[in-house]
């Protein structure tokens, strides 16, 4: 069953028209990837998905509910948030400190204990967090920066991640770090819509994907699928005509 | 009277004023940090807070409930400001906002006139008037429980940001709105909250001052303008910015009140001391204008 569904969103900036009726569905236990060139239209289609940005009409369903009105720290409660583009961290708290609001939403109905060890969870998955806990989280380095981001998001036990352009400014090797910690989380159970420029290394652990055009989808298919498009080849893969 | 009496004479009515500058500066900092707006009805809640203490230790009630129950009040003053200026507004300017806090701030001076008429009141003092020594300086002992209670709020507030959730998820939505909501946190409960918070640290001043200088309906716009100053020469949006302002523009109020007017051999009088802590402050603000705790506001590119 698809855990997360968009029928014909529609978004808009102040009368100027974003989102042009996406139509996408992501599946429960799957990273699908939502590609485009600048400006297509990616962040805003997360955006509107965890509320926050209001759709102008259509509607989001996540696990068969309509959350298309909701506001984003509700949605958090449902199970479904984002790695916003650009991290977003709370630079001048501690890194702890950011783990811990990441779980906020979860403070009411679970136990101190429970999330202390969530932290410790994540910080398992992310070793340099455990050791850089009482810094800043502004001074850290662009790639532990997103580690933390992810793991900040991680603390709200979603069923759901959506990540923008989670290698965004990181060196190649970080880029791989991050992406084989995604495919972990992944076979854990966290489902996945990965925003990316990187559109080979994001094509080669999602399972489907949708291709963005100036707020709209023209094309989606499974990751091979895509992987195998002249037109993807052509406009994000970086091959000349006569190679495809 | 030696020199130095005289100088500690001063210092402490300029720390004393100067403490209740700063609990307003303070209030100031958080709401803005919450909101992006500056509440210019922040000085009509240390005169609230003021005359509702007078009015509820007129009823017969003890000193402590009277204080208790008078911060309760003006925090739900401070909800309803900002349910009625801020959040009715949800698609509305900044500019827009502060205009509505103006606002706000003449109902609630308007309010309190008619309730209370436009005499000046007094609180008793809280442990009489036996002036306490220090060398041949005399001091008010209400003068030390102004420095003493504003000493504890502000401490208790800082402890509030550094260990509380709450405390570190308003932090959290000061320094990044959609990340703090993307994490569960309620933007509008935090904005609630800010003016609440505020509310109560200018109603304790209010109520601790009271009895040194009695209180007026017309007394808020000087708290609002003295704590305004003090929260920009602090460094907007630092908190114990406000207080370092607001304590330094008492002392330089009070140090030219007593001097000024010697100095200058009567050129200058000593009612102009309020216009000369001013000129000190714009002077800080030419010399540094991210205020004196503010950091250098990031380039934009
Ligand atoms: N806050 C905003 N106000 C007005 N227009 C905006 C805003 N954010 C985005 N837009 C516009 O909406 C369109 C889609 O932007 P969006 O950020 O969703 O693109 P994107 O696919 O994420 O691009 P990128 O790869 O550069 O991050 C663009 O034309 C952009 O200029
Ligand atoms: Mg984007």
């Amino acid at each position: 069953m698809s855990l997360l569904e968009l029928r014909s969103v529609t978004a808009d900036y102040e009368g100027l028209l974003a989102l042009r009726g996406i139509s996408l569905h992501a599946n429960e236990g799957e990273i699908t990837a939502l590609l485009g060139a600048n400006g297509a239209g990616k962040s805003t289609t997360l955006n509107v998905i965890c509320g926050l940005l209001p759709t102008r009409s259509g509607q989001v369903r996540f696990a068969g509910e309509d959350i298309s009105h909701l506001r984003p720290d509700r949605v958090v409660r449902r199970g479904l948030t984002q790695v916003p583009e650009g991290r977003l961290l709370f630079d001048d708290l501690t890194v702890r400190d950011n783990l811990l609001l990441g779980a906020y939403s979860r403070m009411r109905r679970e136990s101190r204990r429970r999330i202390e060890e969530d932290i410790d969870g994540v910080c398992e998955l992310f070793p340099i967090l455990a050791e850089f806990a009482d810094r800043r989280a502004g001074t850290l380095s662009g790639g532990e920066q997103q580690m933390l981001a992810v793991g900040r998001a991680l603390m709200s036990a979603p069923r759901l991640l959506l990540l923008d352009e989670p290698s965004a400014g990181l060196a190649p090797k970080a880029v791989s770090e991050v992406f084989a910690r995604i495919q972990a989380l992944c076979r854990r159970g966290t489902s996945v819509v990965l925003v990316e420029q990187n559109v080979s290394a994001a094509l080669k652990i999602a399972d489907r994907g949708y291709v963005l055009e100036v707020g709209q989808i023209v094309l989606e298919g499974t990751a091979e699928e895509l992987l195998a498009n002249r037109d993807v080849q052509r406009a994000y893969l970086g091959k000349d005509y006569e190679e495809v | 009277m030696s020199l130095t009496d005289q100088i500690v004479q001063y210092l402490v009515t300029g720390v004393s004023i100067g403490a209740v500058y700063g609990l307003v500066g303070l209030g100031l900092a958080i709401i803005f940090n919450a909101t992006g707006v500056i509440n210019f009805a922040q000085g009509e809640f240390v005169m609230l807070g003021g005359m509702c203490a007078v009015a509820f230790t007129g009823l017969g009630m003890p000193l402590i409930v009277a204080a208790l129950l008078s911060i309760a009040v003006v925090t739900a003053v401070g909800l309803l400001v900002e349910r009625l200026a801020i959040r009715a507004l949800p698609r509305a300017s900044i500019i827009t906002l502060i205009i509505a806090t103006i606002g706000a701030s003449f109902v609630l001076k308007g309010g309190a006139k008619l309730l209370w008429g436009p005499e000046a009141v007094i609180l008793p003092s809280f442990s009489g008037h036996a002036p306490l020594h220090i060398g041949a300086a005399g001091i008010d002992p209400q003068r030390v429980w102004v420095m003493g209670v504003a000493l504890v709020s502000v401490i208790g507030v800082q402890l509030f940001f550094k260990y509380t959730l709450t405390g570190k998820a308003m932090q959290a939505c000061a320094i990044n709105r959609s990340a703090a909501q993307l994490v569960g946190i309620n933007i509008n409960r935090m904005v609630s909250l800010s003016f609440g918070l505020s509310a109560a640290l200018a109603a304790i001043g209010g109520i601790v001052l009271t009895p040194v200088t009695m209180m007026r309906y017309s007394q808020g716009a000087t708290f609002t303008l003295t704590g305004f100053l003090a929260a920009v020469v602090g460094g907007l949006g630092n908190g114990i910015g406000a207080v370092v302002g607001g304590i330094m523009l008492g002392v330089l109020e009070a140090l030219a009140g007593g001097f000024v007017d010697v100095a200058t051999r009567g050129l200058i009088h000593s009612g102009y001391s309020k216009a000369i802590a001013l000129a000190v402050a714009l002077l800080i603000l030419w010399l540094r204008p991210q205020g004196l705790l503010g950091r250098r506001e990031r380039e934009s590119a």
